[in-house]
């Protein structure tokens, strides 16, 4: 069934919409990520214009976080105050990354820095965690009677000032990693337009030592707040929020949320963790690929808008 | 001196009896409505030829005019559009040179009688701007690029795979030099605006008639509907947009949640 899209202005398959939708929905259920570093190839590649995908795309993950978050929140796994500090660390580095992003435009170049400083961060961030979760997936499997080893709980992050309770993960930290996260989280973010959700999942696995079960929900809920702001701002400033392709994509997507969430309760945490590890490894081999590889057309299309 | 040269050979189709020639014409639609389920749609452009009143009409002395022919070009609103070329540097592909094309349609059809270069010469192709090439200005490329041909090239075959470009010789069904019909297909990918379609009549590579008509192609319904709200209640629409996907993830947490609790 096609149908034409008022703001994008081409015409797609809805069943094909609903598909994405679902697939990204699935993903961002069990890992807690957003999934726009993966909706964003998908829809241009299907023909959507850049700009319309990207701003589409964030009201689409506010839908299938919403509803991730809310099967998390029913387990108790979100950790409304984690979240709450992260988020106040992620607008500064919001604020941050745009400056810093239109510096990196006065310099030119701006699109091949975000596209090789993504290879660089996904290739290392997966490339660690696939590693680490692997032998601790190893260990978990070798010795079954034996507990899996605890995760270390105590590190360099746990001896600095202002320290407050975290209940829901069960931390007594400082505050000022979990805003530091936040803060390099939102610089990224603002830089590479996405949520950053793959890149605070394991941040808070690794530096701030959380439950892997507390992270998805609690990283659900700091990306509905990113996206919906990035929502609104899109729809104001460049009216590019096509609420047709959204609503197609979001039923998709949250009935995939809860699909998602539902496997990862299913899965171990170990599990969970080599799986994502692979997806943003993959994500990184594709765009690694797009560099190095010679694309078919070398010349490409963009439209400044605004018909004369 | 373009516009001396247009007005001279004016004088001169109209001095020559016989030769004056007029076009009727009209289009299966005037306007085009882009509703949500809008897969393209097909425009049939039909006329005839007629003598201009008052000439000659068959006159035995006069020699046997050259065949006439017909050229159909559909047009869509023009817009600024930035070609890029990706080079490869220290490995990577990225996107070097850029070429600001400063008006290209965003649809372009052209449909003809004939084979193209037979049927027009390139002065006057170029004066009426006819082909895909005429129909694309572009000023001052050059301090860009150095070459803007293989750019313009790359435009037009970028768009030609999307189905908004293209040029079907033959095309025009012209039957006894009088009566003429083309078909022109609607891609699904359609921008709107005011599109216009031009009828040219040529004899021996000339112009010697044209006809223009304006083609309305608008969003109907719902797509009008939300495409206004977007642009003129933009902070509303944002708002709007962000309750249906709250509403829609609690709603599937909700239903998921009654189901689980029903089995």
């Amino acid at each position: 069934m096609q149908i034409y899209l008022p703001i994008a202005e081409v015409s797609v398959n809805a069943f094909l919409l609903l598909g994405l939708g679902g697939l990204v929905g699935i993903l961002s259920g069990m890992f807690g990520v957003g999934g726009g570093f993966l909706m964003t190839p998908l829809l241009f590649f299907i023909g959507i214009p850049p700009a319309v995908a990207v701003a589409t795309e964030a009201n689409q993950i506010v839908a299938s976080s919403f509803s991730g978050m809310l099967a998390h929140w029913r387990r108790k796994t979100v950790d409304i105050r984690m979240g709450a500090v992260l988020q106040i660390g992620g607008l500064i580095g919001a604020a941050f990354g745009v400056v810093l992003f239109n510096f990196l435009k006065s310099l030119g170049q701006v699109d091949l820095l975000i596209k090789l400083s993504y290879v660089i961060f996904l290739g290392i961030v997966g490339g660690l965690m696939f590693v680490e979760s692997l032998g601790a997936l190893r260990r978990a499997n070798s010795k079954e009677p034996v507990k899996p080893p605890v995760r270390r709980q105590r590190n360099w992050v746990h001896t600095w000032p202002l320290k407050m309770r975290f209940r829901t993960s069960g931390l007594y930290i400082s505050v000022i990693p979990p805003i530091l996260v936040g803060m390099a989280v939102g610089v990224l973010a603002a830089i590479m337009g996405v949520g950053g959700g793959f890149i605070m999942v394991p941040a808070m696995i690794y530096i701030l030592g959380m439950p892997t079960k507390v992270v998805v929900g609690t990283s659900l809920f700091q990306i509905i707040l990113v996206t919906a702001f990035t929502t609104l701002l899109h729809a104001t400033t460049n009216h590019t929020v096509d609420m047709a392709l959204a609503v197609l994509l979001l039923i998709g997507g949250v009935v995939g949320a809860q699909i998602g969430t539902q496997i990862g309760t299913k899965l171990k945490a170990e599990q969970l963790r080599v799986l994502l590890a692979g997806l943003v490894l993959l994500v990184c081999g594709k765009l690694a690929a797009d560099l190095l590889i010679q694309p078919a057309e070398l010349y490409s299309l963009g439209t400044e808008g605004g018909h004369s | 001196m373009i516009r001396l040269v247009a007005l001279v050979t004016l004088f001169w189709n109209l001095a020559l009896p016989g030769s004056a020639q007029h076009i009727v014409a009209d289009l299966s639609q005037s306007r085009v409505a882009i509703t949500a389920s809008f897969s393209g749609s097909d425009i049939v452009v039909f006329g005839a030829v007629r003598p201009e009143p008052g000439s000659i009409v068959e006159d035995p002395t006069m020699p046997v005019a050259a065949p006439l022919d017909v050229i159909v070009a559909v047009s869509g609103p023009r817009e600024r559009v930035t070609v890029r070329k990706k080079d490869r540097r220290a490995g990577i592909w990225v996107n070097a040179e850029a070429l600001d094309v400063d008006a290209a349609p965003t649809f372009y059809k052209v449909a003809t009688s004939g084979p193209l270069d037979k049927i027009l010469n390139e002065s006057d192709d170029s004066r009426h701007r006819i082909s895909i090439d005429h129909a694309i200005r572009s000023v001052g490329g050059a301090e860009q690029v150095g070459d803007t041909t293989p750019f313009i090239d790359a435009l037009v075959r970028i768009r030609m795979e999307d189905g908004l470009y293209g040029i079907e010789e033959n095309g025009v069904y012209l039957t006894e030099q009088t009566l003429f019909r083309s078909d022109i297909a609607l891609p699904a990918n359609l921008v709107e605006g005011e599109y216009t379609t031009r009828i040219f009549l040529t004899r021996e590579g000339k112009v010697v008639a044209e006809y223009a008509r304006a083609l309305d192609v608008r969003k109907v319904g719902i797509e009008r509907w939300i495409y206004t709200l977007a642009q003129e209640q933009a902070l509303l629409y944002g708002l709007l947009s962000l309750a249906i996907a709250i509403i829609a993830g609690w709603g599937a947490s909700a239903a998921f949640k009654y189901a689980r609790g029903q089995s």
